[in-house]
């Protein structure tokens, strides 16, 4: 008997809690969610990208609390306080360069085969998100430079409608889209995003033959769900 | 002061231009940066992969 098979058959699910295990359990069992082992394809560089965009968001998120728990005064005029601000500033640089070389491969890989849209788009939303998370740090540097940004941008924004309520000249308002909305925003769709390519498992090669002895169980062509049965 | 200005952020940057096309120093450096990685990505042998399934 399959898992699924034990899933289905689980006596006395009647509570939404209970349906919520057998679904979750059944759409990430936990040898899915924490592998020990990835297909032979997987040793490839190219792959190491997506774990590098992740290194670098954490170190972002770190250096970001220490800065907002001590403050501008104390970023803006310690020796400390000037590195960690600069470490903050160079993980989100890091994060970008990782996630582009990510995007590029999984581009030319056409990693959004066999049902894997939504990873596609939960990537397209992390870039999204995250753009946005800069912008607003870029807003907050209290300089020239933030200044330029905030009033070439709000024409932009003006011009689109929002400008008015979400208002880019407003240092304090920005501050709190930077520090509240905008981290819990791309921390939540990255997480989405790494729990859909759990889900699915890694993508085949294109030029995957069916009959390879790593793909048995799955559909005659990669265009498939990986994991049609469970799907 | 150009190098001040550089340090402390506040600059314009170093602009290169051909023709019509301009780019910042900086913006190159990192697009370089990432297509030299994405190369070496591919062809770099990963370490570790010899002999397991
Ligand atoms: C904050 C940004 C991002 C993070 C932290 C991230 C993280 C990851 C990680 C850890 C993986 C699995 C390992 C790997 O293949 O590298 C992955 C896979 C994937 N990513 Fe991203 N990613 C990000 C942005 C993007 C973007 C912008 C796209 C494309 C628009 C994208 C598309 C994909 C796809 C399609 C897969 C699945 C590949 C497969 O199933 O083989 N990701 N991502």
């Amino acid at each position: 008997m399959t898992q699924d098979e034990r899933l289905d058959r689980e006596p006395d699910v009647h509570t939404w809690t209970g349906r919520a295990r057998v679904w979750m359990l059944k759409k990430l069992p936990p040898d899915k969610l924490l592998p020990e082992d990835q297909p032979s394809y997987v040793a490839s560089w190219i792959y190491v990208f997506g774990m590098g965009a992740i290194g670098s968001l954490l170190i972002v998120i770190a250096s970001g609390v220490i800065l907002s728990l001590n403050g501008p005064n104390w970023y803006h005029i310690s020796a400390l306080g000037h590195f960690v601000n600069s470490l903050h500033l160079w993980s989100v640089e890091l994060m970008f360069l990782t996630m582009v070389v990510h995007l590029w491969g999984k581009f030319w890989m056409a990693s959004w085969r066999g049902g894997r849209a939504l990873t596609w788009i939960t990537g397209v939303g992390s870039f999204a998100v995250s753009i946005v998370a800069a912008f607003t740090g870029y807003l907050l540097q209290t300089n020239f430079d933030s200044q330029w940004i905030a009033f070439e941008g709000k024409d932009a924004l003006n011009a689109s409608g929002i400008g008015a309520w979400f208002n880019v000249s407003n240092l304090g308002q920005m501050f709190m889209w930077h520090v509240t909305l905008l981290p819990l925003a791309v921390g939540a769709i990255v997480v989405l995003h790494v729990v859909l390519v759990r889900m699915r498992g890694v993508v085949p090669p294109i030029d995957a033959a069916a009959t390879d002895s790593q793909l048995t169980g799955v559909p005659a062509t990669a265009t498939e769900p990986t994991e049609a049965k469970v799907n | 002061m150009n190098t001040l200005l550089l340090a402390m952020g506040d600059s314009p940057g170093i602009y290169l231009g051909w023709g019509v096309f301009t780019i910042q120093l900086g913006n190159l450096i990192i697009i370089l940066t990432m297509l030299a990685l994405f190369g070496l990505a591919l062809v770099l042998p990963f370490p570790g992969s010899g002999g397991r399934k």
